[in-house]
């Protein structure tokens, strides 16, 4: 093990080394990150032995990685934003032929107008693909996470994409302290790779053909199945992990200070940093808050959000994305599964990068305790203004 | 022990690597650190901010630094350009690169001619001094949270060539033996 400094985008980098990824390919233009820099960089000094494919688009990128995975390798890509939009088709096809692979997204705003920093639509639009997708918090656990990945990813149950999201600019830019493993203990933990099929000249597969409606459907209830079983799987491979390299993270949720608290904050990535320090702050003052931090989006925790929160007397959820017409996207989700066994709010907030403080955290969760406790919870979405908008009036007179 | 700080630098001056090389230094010192620059897409030559937070204790803050213990400013014209002091705190510091030894305001200020160490050294890309690393010895005189040995331990881990290493470091001591309190 050495301590380093790293970016969240050299987090990364280091994690597929590790890994051993055999085939990259990117598209190293806009909005891509240092992440394929610095894997390019590695791959020329020899640090890692993998192919760099370099592509003309994202749709390509992730094509190009899918045919790497289908012939066996192991293989790596990364993207943001609109470059992950531009694949989203490309996302169907990798999960639907059931090729592990894993991709980390830097998770940041999409246009227009244009904006670089932090926001979560870009990632909360690839939900329904098929592909598994964590959630980091800090820069350790974007290393960790992006090896554990390619573990789930190639787990014969599975056999899914596995996407590991960052915040944009918070944790792709921002140097903080990050133990690396050394070479040898990551080879011991993490398997060769397993693949059902691959494709090679002297094996003769087709795939993707048209095939009946019957087995279409009967492939797509398959995936569902894989999901379900990596709620298990993803539990295991966190503990594993833990007792090997002495860091475990909850598996698909990090409840803290949940089990004793009668409210609870329901968010995700790396603003859950500053929501703790407004926990302990309303714990100070009295307001018994806990946190569910949720670390995968797919397949969604619900059993594990049921059990933990179902006889709380309120749940605020703070979505840094919005599904435009109805509220956020992790409300939705929460509510899917919390719906009429407590009270339950959604904030918007944070959206293209605005700054979300403690403090923020903090008036959110009194507003709504206040509220709950006098029984009126009707508003189930709340936008926290940027602070020079704050007065702004909210909604339309017809 | 919890402090932040706001550097306030043109683009290509070196703030980032600065802020970056003063996380290292603190790791090395078994302390938690964070290096965050505030950017869009800037230009070279543009005012920019970067973020540094150090503590003895693990950081889970990733919003903005608004109130830092102290401004760090790696070049004198900018103080006409920016409000500098902005959300500093009562008793924070000012440590900037400065020929004429003058006090920012009311504010404790100390003063380094990262300027003439950078050149002395030769620490000139594309015609600019770089004069981020010579800060860096300023910070550790001034502000005390980190020793100008590891310092200099980390601008040897963070360059890749020996000899940049060796110019880096030599500046960073001087400036750290040359910074006072401006006006001393």
């Amino acid at each position: 093990m050495v301590m380093k400094t790293l970016t969240g985008n050299f987090a990364v980098a280091e994690a597929v080394r590790l890994a051993r990824a055999k085939v990259i390919a990117a598209y190293p233009i806009t909005p891509q990150t240092t992440i394929v820099e610095r894997l390019s960089e590695m791959t020329e000094k020899g640090e890692l032995e993998a192919k760099m494919v370099r592509v003309e688009s994202e749709h390509s990128a992730l094509a190009a990685t899918l045919g790497a995975a289908a012939a066996g390798s192991r293989a790596f890509t990364a993207t943001a934003s609109h470059g992950l939009l531009y694949m989203h088709e490309v996302l169907w096809w990798t999960a639907s032929s059931r090729l592990p692979v894993v991709m980390a997204v830097a998770a940041r705003a999409i246009g227009a107008p244009w904006n670089i920093h932090v926001d979560h639509n870009d990632i909360m639009d690839q939900r329904d693909t098929g592909w598994i997708i964590g959630v980091a918090q800090e820069n350790q656990e974007v290393l960790d996470m992006t090896i554990q990945a390619f573990r789930i990813s190639e787990d014969p149950y599975i056999y899914l994409p596995v996407m590991i999201a960052l915040d944009g600019f918070i944790l792709t830019h921002t140097v903080a302290p990050v133990e690396v493993p050394d070479q040898k203990e990551i080879d011991e933990w993490l398997p060769p790779r397993r693949q059902p099929y691959i494709v090679s000249p002297e094996t003769n597969i087709v795939m993707g053909n048209l095939t009946s409606d019957d087995d279409y459907y009967m492939m797509r209830y398959s995936i569902q199945v894989a999901q379900e079983v990596a709620k298990k799987i993803i539990e295991e491979v966190d503990l594993s992990y833990g007792k090997t390299f002495g860091r475990n993270y909850g598996g698909l949720v990090e409840c803290y200070k949940c089990d004793d608290a009668d409210y609870v904050m329901l968010l995700m990535g790396s603003w859950a940093g500053d929501a703790k320090e407004a926990l302990n702050i309303l714990r100070e003052r009295g307001i018994n808050v806990g946190l569910a931090r949720i670390r995968f989006i797919r397949p969604w925790p619900s059993e594990i959000l049921k059990e933990k929160l179902k006889n709380k007397k309120g749940i605020i959820v703070f979505d840094r994305s919005i599904s435009f017409g109805n509220v956020g996207q992790l409300f939705i989700e929460t509510a899917s599964t919390l719906y009429g066994m407590t009270n339950m709010r959604g904030v918007i907030a944070g959206l293209g990068g605005v700054d979300v403080k403690p403090e923020d955290f903090v008036g959110e969760v009194v507003a709504f305790v206040d509220d709950v406790e006098k029984g009126e919870v009707y508003d189930t979405i709340r936008w926290l203004l940027p602070p020079k908008y704050r007065d702004h009036k909210l909604g339309v007179t017809l | 022990m919890y402090i932040e700080l706001r550097f306030h630098g043109r683009g290509g001056q070196g703030a980032v690597t600065a802020a970056t090389i003063l996380a290292k230094a603190s790791v090395i010192e078994g302390k938690y650190a964070q290096a965050i620059p505030n950017f869009n897409a800037e230009r070279r030559g543009a005012p920019v901010e970067v973020y540094s937070r150090i503590s003895d204790k693990f950081i889970g803050r990733h919003s903005q630094v608004e109130n830092p213990d102290a401004v760090v400013v790696l070049d004198y014209q900018l103080t006409k350009m920016v409000n500098i002091l902005k959300g500093l705190k009562n008793d924070g510091i000012v440590v900037i690169n400065s020929q004429n030894k003058e006090s920012i305001g009311n504010v404790k200020t100390y003063c380094v001619d990262a300027t003439s160490i950078a050149k002395r050294h030769s620490l000139i890309v594309s015609g600019w001094p770089t004069v981020n690393t010579s800060i860096l010895g300023a910070i550790s005189k001034s502000l005390g949270i980190v020793s100008i040995d590891s310092i200099i331990k980390a601008i040897y881990e963070h360059f890749s060539s020996p000899r940049l290493a060796k110019l880096n470091a030599e500046a960073a001591t001087d400036a750290y033996k040359e910074t006072a309190l401006c006006g001393e």
